[in-house]
């Protein structure tokens, strides 16, 4: 009675000419330029390796403006002195304990601020007493700018570790919370009642479709706060510190040892590019599922 | 086709004298449905006619709606909406068996996929399927769970003709196996007579006509009933057809 099968999605079969489906009829002359059509406004794609290029023209005017005398070494030392000055630093331990100070600082932060700042978007962004208490007052935290809050923890925790790891978790705490809070909060009305109409329970509700829902937004924040705990390390790192990379920066400060504060600079770069990358692959693996999309 | 009835004749849907009002769009001023066990009906009717406001008001998805009147539906009833509304952080067979409780859920659901003609997909995840296969997912996710009640709101309109046509003959055949009450909302007259044992037209929120689809078999009077029908239900929505008057 239908004529029309619905099982078989056979491919199509047909078989490309050799040589692809040219524009041109295989008997016409070929023409010595082939018109190539509208001229390409858009950009081509990038060369995954391209973004190297800027720091190397960097590297290299500085290396060329210290040959050439032309950067006095008490303004910048030469790059080779920035590399001398690196593997004494390693050589006698003193970037590794100071290195390791400041990554635990940071660890410790990140790992604070983030937990602090779940719970309190998943009791904000689940139930709207919740919200009510805790969104606003977290909004207007957020216009404070965070390193207006030090001299009240100092005043309370003193300028010791605490201070330190309260200032990053600070930091760290915002982003997590307003992005992981958009995201329970934007949880599309369609994903709701699909769910009602399967009967979900509010337990399955929120473990499958609200929860995994909200794990871009709360990686996007991750990678915010990251960057952010970074930031207020080093703020922190130059006020009384005895040890961590900014102590070290700081001790060169007095020293006019500018080598290695360059030697300090360059690993926080790397400590912040490196996080980011890790931040990322943690993306890739959680969000497999968008992987497809992006390709 | 004829109406597939069982003995007992109540009907699964049963609406009487439905009101709905919305601040902004979708309004049913005083609706009449039943629906019998197993009967397959269409909802047609133009956009803004209040067909959408029906569907979801018996699917008790109209939470911020006011309105009066009686719905009784069966509490097993599923829904297939018009995007195929499949979790995109789950892959197929784990969209199928979502909150399907039983030990052997997945077997079912893997099933059920087999059923759509997307056996050896259960791992793919819903950006890697096409329209047509994400459709059929949603079906097989609503057909796993044995409703009563199928409600289904222009579940193909966002497929292309073709897709379509396939997806016609799948679903007729699902029904036929399942044998559940379907609701079916769209705007295709065609799609209508094709799939429906009866034709329910909505207009100003208000049931304007109820036809029962009863084509004879042979071909030839086959085709000119169909055509008969079609005009008749093309003009009940105001539009002559003459091929150029689609206007609706």
């Amino acid at each position: 009675m239908n004529a029309y099968s619905p099982v078989a999605e056979a491919p199509p079969s047909f078989e490309l000419p050799p040589g692809g489906l040219g524009v041109s009829s295989p008997g016409a002359p070929e023409p010595a330029a082939t018109p190539r059509g509208r001229p390409r406004l858009g950009l081509a794609s990038a060369d995954p390796l391209g973004w190297l290029l800027g720091p190397a023209v960097a590297l290299l005017g500085w290396t060329i403006g210290s040959l050439g005398g032309w950067l006095d070494p008490r303004v910048l030392p030469e790059p080779w002195a920035a590399l001398a000055a690196a593997r004494e630093l390693i050589a006698d331990g003193r970037l590794q304990t100071n290195l390791a100070a400041s990554a635990w600082r940071a660890a410790q932060g990140l790992a604070l601020g983030s937990s602090i700042g779940v719970v309190l978007a998943l009791a904000s962004g689940l139930t709207l007493t919740g919200g009510y208490l805790i969104d606003g007052s977290v909004q207007m935290k957020r216009a404070v700018p965070i390193l207006a809050l030090i001299p009240l923890l100092i005043i309370w925790f003193g300028i010791g570790e605490t201070m330190k790891v309260s200032v990053i978790a600070l930091a760290v705490f915002t982003p997590i919370y307003l992005n992981t809070h958009a995201a329970l909060r934007g949880i599309e009305t369609r994903y709701v009642e699909l769910a009602e109409t399967l009967g979900l329970s509010r337990k399955t509700f929120l473990s499958q479709v609200v929860l995994p829902g909200a794990l871009p937004g709360f990686l996007l924040g991750l990678r915010f706060a990251v960057a952010s705990a970074w930031l207020a390390l080093v703020v922190v790192e130059q006020m009384n510190a005895t040890s961590g990379i900014g102590y070290m920066i700081n001790l060169a400060r007095v020293y006019a040892e500018t080598d290695v504060i360059v030697v300090g600079l360059v690993v926080y770069a790397i400590l912040g590019i490196a996080s980011d990358t890790a931040v990322r692959a943690i993306e890739r693996r959680a969000l497999a599922w968008r992987r497809t999309l992006a390709r | 086709m004829t109406a597939r009835r069982s003995p007992e004749d109540a009907p699964v849907v049963r609406v009487r004298d439905l009101v709905r009002r919305f601040t902004l769009k979708g309004v049913l001023n005083g609706v009449d449905l039943d629906i019998r066990r197993g009967e397959f009906v269409a909802l047609l009717g133009r956009s803004g006619c209040g067909k959408s406001t029906l569907l979801r008001a018996i699917a008790q998805l109209d939470h911020e709606a006011t309105g009066s009147g009686e719905i009784a539906a069966p509490h097993n009833l599923s829904v297939v909406f018009q995007d195929a509304r499949l979790l995109p952080w789950k892959r197929a067979l784990d969209n199928v068996v979502l909150g399907l409780p039983g030990r052997d859920a997945r077997a079912r659901g893997a099933q059920a996929l087999t059923e759509v003609e997307l056996a050896g997909r259960e791992q793919s995840w819903p950006s890697e399927l096409s329209g047509g296969e994400q459709q059929r997912v949603a079906l097989a996710r609503s057909l796993v769970r044995e409703p009563e009640l199928l409600l289904a709101d222009e579940p193909f309109g966002a497929l292309d003709a073709l897709t379509r046509i396939r997806m016609h003959a799948l679903l007729k055949r699902l029904v036929h196996a399942h044998s559940p009450a379907v609701l079916l909302v769209t705007h295709d007259v065609d799609e209508a007579i094709a799939l429906a044992d009866r034709i329910v037209v909505l207009e100003q929120g208000k049931v304007a006509a109820d036809v029962p689809v009863a084509l004879p078999a042979p071909e030839p009077e086959r085709a000119e009933a169909f055509a008969s029908l079609r005009r008749q239900l093309l003009a009940r929505l105001g539009v002559r057809d003459d091929g150029l008057g689609r206007v609706a």
